[in-house]
């Protein structure tokens, strides 16, 4: 278990006296893609914010063990998450918009960041660029703003962030729920090329099973803050232990040829 | 029998924007489902604007049951404002946060001099019964519900007036699955109940799948394939449709097809390429694709009902494959 990037062992997440997460084991290990998934109010995104260290920011307590290589998260001193949040763990969200501003050119929000996790500015300019063409974006598109690029190609300058700053764990929260298909299809191709290529490993949230299935090795099936089953994608899908995923499964819209009403 | 709703030739325009550029739809008498699939800034959720006159028309014609909507004025143009109703991605736009559940289902009824407000209160209590919500939601405010419940308490609301022809724009794209199965089998519900008629505009292949006798697949405000849905996600005729359709992530191996990836980013709707507008990011381009706009067309006696614009749409029903291109 020692080699895992991101081990999260007997993580409490509650307000109050209520527990809203109780996850017993979750693991992601390099050059991983592990699914987190669940629907609404399943507690999947309170883990997010925990393991970025934020749960407290919306009145949360967080109890057990979030294991970032050797870093103990859960008692991490808040000077200390400078060089995790962001750096160590980098994180993409359903808006790729929110993670830019729109007064400022895409371009300047990449290079601050990397001037803040102790770039100099020459190696920040070259670190940029090299990002974007691995992210198969032209370097010129960090020269615009927010309004000009698509939802697509912003979600990719974000992930071209994490890859700039080396980030250990990519924390992927619903990231392409807000795209079109013919451009989620290119980000989840996206995310599985940095794994095999750059061993980059991915948390993956999301309440859709079939882009799980699409993209996942393995897959944590989430209700009510808890993990109700957690295995190879493939085996989870195909043949489901608990009711819960199988409810989700049956959910997903099919495309069926001749089976219109 | 006249369709309910006939639309020919239809333009908008913003500035030098074609949104929509020379589409032609047909929605029968319901229960129908008429399916508009495209990518964000295919045109699709202004034509269901333009059909609720909504937004105006830089030419063509939208009749329904015969009469053209353009030229409706007073008592009938407020007949046809009941007739079609919409309902958006975000119910947040359709419910306003201050007024209770129940008063915004009643409101329509009470703004078009249906029924007096107290017996639109009562009609609005059997309104959220039909969609599905419990009695007690009627006195509480939007945000006190949930994105699936508010999204069937915005269904009611649009219900209430009896309409004839439901817009239906992305209506589940903001749920998560769970929710979007349950307002989909609503729906199903509803069209059968009802007798409905809709017109559904979504980006998701499965939804149309489950929910449209008919399928218009719209690339840059033109319709690039139409026809019946199961015929069309069966055998593609047009790339686009083949490149959607692979797009759409599929839980089970076995149902997956070969990705197609699109190269590049839809072209600027101001000023669009020359011939077919997709053949920048066609995988089948030629040359005859860069210079001559393929018009909409029946791909040949095989394919009843379908039309395509596709130089090429025969060899892609003889088995062509565009994934295999590149």
């Amino acid at each position: 278990m020692s080699a895992m990037r991101l081990q999260i062992t007997g993580l409490e997440v509650s307000f109050g006296q209520r527990k809203v997460v109780q996850l017993a084991e979750l693991g992601l290990a390099e050059a991983e893609i592990v699914g987190l998934a669940g629907d609404s109010g399943s507690g999947k995104s309170m883990t997010t914010l925990a393991v970025l260290g934020l749960a407290h920011t919306v009145g949360a307590t967080v109890r057990g063990s979030i294991r970032l290589g050797g870093t103990e998260l859960t008692t991490l001193p808040a000077r200390d998450w400078r060089n995790v949040r962001g750096r160590r763990i980098a994180a993409i969200f359903q808006s790729p918009a929110m993670a830019f501003s729109p007064v400022f050119r895409v371009g300047s929000v990449v290079h601050r960041a990397l001037r803040l996790h102790g770039m100099t500015r020459a190696e920040a300019g070259d670190a940029a660029a090299r990002a974007m063409r691995q992210v198969l974006l032209s370097p010129g598109l960090l020269h615009r703003y927010p309004s000009q690029l698509s939802g697509g190609q912003l979600q990719r300058v974000a992930i071209a962030l994490a890859l700039a700053l080396r980030a250990e764990v990519l924390l992927a929260d619903e990231p392409t729920s807000a795209l079109d298909v013919t451009v989620q299809a290119e980000v989840l191709e996206l995310l599985r090329e940095l794994r095999d290529r750059d061993g980059m490993s991915v948390l993956f949230i999301s309440h859709d099973l079939a882009v799980v299935a699409e993209l996942c090795d393995r897959v944590a099936i989430m209700q009510d803050g808890r993990i109700v089953e957690q295995g190879p994608t493939s085996q989870v899908v195909t043949a489901p232990t608990s009711p819960y995923t199988a409810e989700l499964l049956a959910a997903v819209p099919r495309l069926r040829a001749g089976g219109a009403p | 029998m006249t369709p309910l709703l006939e639309v020919a030739d239809l333009a908008v325009r913003f500035g030098p924007v074609r949104a929509v550029d020379g589409v032609s739809l047909r929605v029968d008498r319901g229960p129908f489902g008429l399916g508009l699939v495209g990518e964000s800034g295919s045109g699709k959720s202004t034509i269901g604007r333009a059909v609720l006159h909504l937004v105006g028309t830089a030419g063509g014609q939208i009749r329904f049951e015969g009469a053209d909507v353009a030229t409706l004025r007073g008592r009938a143009l407020k007949a046809y404002r009941r007739a079609a109703q919409i309902v958006f991605q975000d119910p947040d736009n359709s419910l306003d946060p201050r007024m209770r559940i129940a008063a915004s289902v009643a409101e329509p009824l009470v703004a078009h001099r249906l029924l007096a407000r107290r017996a639109a209160a009562g009609r609005a209590a059997e309104l959220l019964a039909e969609v599905g919500l419990d009695p007690g939601f009627a006195a509480r405010y939007p945000h006190q519900l949930s994105g699936g419940q508010r999204q069937r308490a915005a269904i009611a609301r649009a219900l209430s007036v009896q309409p004839r022809l439901l817009v239906l724009d992305e209506p589940t794209s903001a749920l998560d699955v769970k929710a979007q199965a349950r307002i989909l089998a609503l729906i199903a519900q509803l069209r059968a109940g009802r007798k409905l008629s809709y017109l559904l505009i979504t980006h998701n292949l499965g939804i149309v799948s489950e929910l449209c006798e008919q399928t218009a697949v719209l690339y840059l405000g033109r319709i690039v394939e139409s026809g019946p849905t199961s015929a069309l996600l069966g055998a593609p005729a047009h790339p686009y449709t083949q490149a959607l359709r692979s797009a759409v992530p599929e839980v089970h191996v076995a149902a997956r097809t070969t990705r197609i990836i699109l190269p590049g980013e839809p072209p600027d709707a101001a000023s669009p390429p020359p011939g077919c507008v997709f053949h920048p990011r066609c995988p089948l381009a030629i040359d005859r694709c860069r210079a001559e706009v393929p018009a909409l067309r029946s791909p040949g006696p095989g394919s009843p009902g379908r039309l395509v614009a596709c130089h090429r749409a025969e060899e892609m029903l003889a088995g062509l494959n565009p994934a295999a291109q590149r």
